[in-house]
């Protein structure tokens, strides 16, 4: 408990320490943001491209002709009104449903071949009752070692002394720390978070942001987050992509240096990206591209 | 006042003594009557005789072969139609051909009270051992049956989802997810077909039997020792009793990852 009450303590001292960084000073971020890149192992993630996603129920549409490239241990955040289908999304690329049309691939492989590759965390920890937490965390895993990787991981989401209790005693935080482990323990190269933390209260959400971020940064996994909470895309993507009529009407890199303070830059691109998400029902008056202030990453000169 | 009686109420020990005060009660009040003459012994006898014909029967060692054939009978035929009602509702629940192939023609079967059965069970099996036992497994059949079947078709398909994009299929699924997800509802089941077993089995030893406590009963009765009957009623309370504590203790044991049965709360 002490060291999360540690991070949080330094979370509100990073805040405060980069009030000044006013919304054009970008760039400053975006060189500790390089700069913290080689810290990651970077073979663990997966290159996913998806083209042409087309997905429908009954009758209704919910994605048409979606492409989505994301880089190999790429952090990528998808937000969007609720039914927008975000959520559908993820489900297609984890292969938990079929595409009516379009194909995603998996390091240049059809996704299918990849399926130990992928992990969800669900919304809902999705823990079964009947299994010890160690268990739970064990589940799907074979080998001799199965109970040493599953505490090992277990540890990772400082839950270890925890294995032996069934999961109804653990608060919902727990839970999902949990099932992040239980993810984890797979060593997959593409996680899926399907707004895992949306029933959570503030100050777990924030301990959850710097766990996902901390242990992204260890393995080096891609990483695919759906939520509808901006700030939180913001505090963990690289890139956040809002879903809106049925494809993808924003794709905006964050260029901030991690571990993420909530200062000024960082409420800029937040307020710039909800701006947008709101913007929708009145019409298109305002063309997304107005709405950026800022320049794209590419055309930016770094500069220390 | 109402306060006081509360306080004195809430008492660890008094709650303990509490339960047993009535039956107590109605006890004291039964004695006294028969000893009075209000309560005439072919009606009903004073406890104490019962009591004394419940020693004289242990003594001479009789109540323990009638109590010993009534447990077999229970426990065979329960074991039959339990066993059948769980395979069939575990082959309904989880493959849908099977559903469409069987489950309304039990659904209809279901409907025939097994008591209804017995002139028909008297034709086909005479009066013997596998008379009562047919009797037992056809009522006990149906409510492990349809607890299963539900059971089965109402685990979280979250988890099943789950479990499936973690690599999990066939037997592992199975034994993993499904079935302890139907765990609670097959012993709902149990615990309801427990029940019956006595039932039917009181019933069944009435008609003709040789030897089990309604047999002891039935014989008594042509003797007019009510004490002796009343002692094979307070048995049938007592075995149906250690059966459903049997089944309470299957669910604190297999139920015990639930917090609905979770004893004591932990951490």
């Amino acid at each position: 408990m002490s060291q999360q009450n540690i991070d949080i303590q330094r979370a509100a001292l990073a805040g405060i320490a980069l009030p000044f960084s006013s919304p054009l000073s970008v760039t400053h971020g975006a060189t500790h943001a390089k700069a913290g890149a080689p810290e990651r192992k970077g073979t663990g993630g997966a290159e996913v491209n998806a083209v042409g996603l087309t997905k429908g129920y009954a009758g209704r549409r919910v994605l048409h002709d979606t492409d989505l490239h994301i880089a190999p241990g790429e952090f990528i955040a998808i937000v969007g009104r609720s039914g927008c289908g975000k959520s559908t999304l993820l489900r297609l690329l984890a292969g938990l449903e079929s595409a009516d049309a379009g194909q995603i691939t998996l390091d240049g492989d059809a996704q299918s071949a990849h399926h130990s590759d992928i992990r969800i965390m669900f919304q809902d920890a999705r823990l079964l009752p009947w299994k010890r937490v160690l268990d739970n965390v064990a589940l799907g895993l074979t080998g001799p070692d199965v109970k040493e990787r599953a505490r090992e991981a277990l540890a990772q989401v400082g839950l270890a002394d925890r294995a032996k209790e069934w999961p109804a005693v653990l608060s919902g935080g727990q839970r999902q720390r949990v099932a992040l482990a239980r993810a984890l323990v797979h060593t997959p190269r593409l996680l899926l978070l399907d707004e895992p933390l949306g029933a959570l209260d503030a100050l777990t959400r924030i301990e959850m942001h710097r766990l996902i971020e901390r242990l992204w940064q260890r393995h080096g996994f891609t990483a695919l987050l759906v939520t509808h909470d901006v700030s939180e895309a913001v505090a963990l993507a690289d890139r956040v992509v809002l879903i809106e009529d049925h494809r993808i009407a924003l794709d905006e890199r964050v260029l901030l240096p991690r571990p993420r303070a909530r200062g000024q830059a960082f409420a800029t691109y937040e307020e710039r990206i909800l701006d947008r998400v709101l913007q929708q029902p009145e019409g298109h008056s305002v063309p997304p591209e107005d709405t950026l202030e800022l320049h794209p990453a590419h055309l930016v000169r770094w500069a220390i | 006042m109402a306060n006081n009686l509360k306080r004195f109420a809430a008492h660890a020990q008094v709650q303990r003594v509490l339960p047993w005060l009535f039956p107590v009660f109605v006890l004291a009040v039964w004695q006294v009557s028969s000893q009075a003459g209000w309560l005439s012994t072919r009606v009903l006898p004073e406890p104490w005789a019962v009591l004394k014909a419940f020693w004289s029967l242990t003594v001479s060692g009789e109540i323990w072969t009638h109590v010993a054939t009534s447990t077999w009978r229970a426990a065979a035929g329960f074991a039959i139609g339990g066993g059948l009602g769980l395979l069939l509702g575990l082959l309904t629940g989880t493959f849908r051909p099977a559903e469409m192939l069987l489950d309304s023609t039990l659904q209809m079967v279901r409907n025939i009270p097994a008591l209804a059965l017995i002139p028909l069970v008297i034709l086909w099996f005479g009066i013997d051992e596998s008379a009562k036992l047919f009797l037992v497994a056809l009522g006990v059949f149906f409510p492990i049956y349809l607890n299963t079947f539900h059971g089965i078709r109402s685990v979280d398909k979250g988890l099943i989802e789950m479990a499936r994009s973690y690599g999990l299929s066939g037997w592992r699924l199975y034994t993993q997810v499904i079935l302890p997800g139907a765990t609670a509802s097959i012993l709902v089941g149990v615990r309801f077909s427990l029940g019956l077993t006595w039932v039917l089995l009181i019933v069944a030893e009435t008609i003709s039997a040789q030897a089990g406590i309604g047999y002891m009963t039935m014989n008594a009765r042509e003797f007019l020792q009510t004490d002796v009957v009343l002692v094979g009623i307070l048995l049938y309370a007592l075995l149906g009793k250690l059966a459903d504590l049997l089944a309470k203790g299957l669910e604190r044991w297999w139920l015990r990852w639930h917090p609905g049965y979770q004893v004591a709360a932990k951490t």
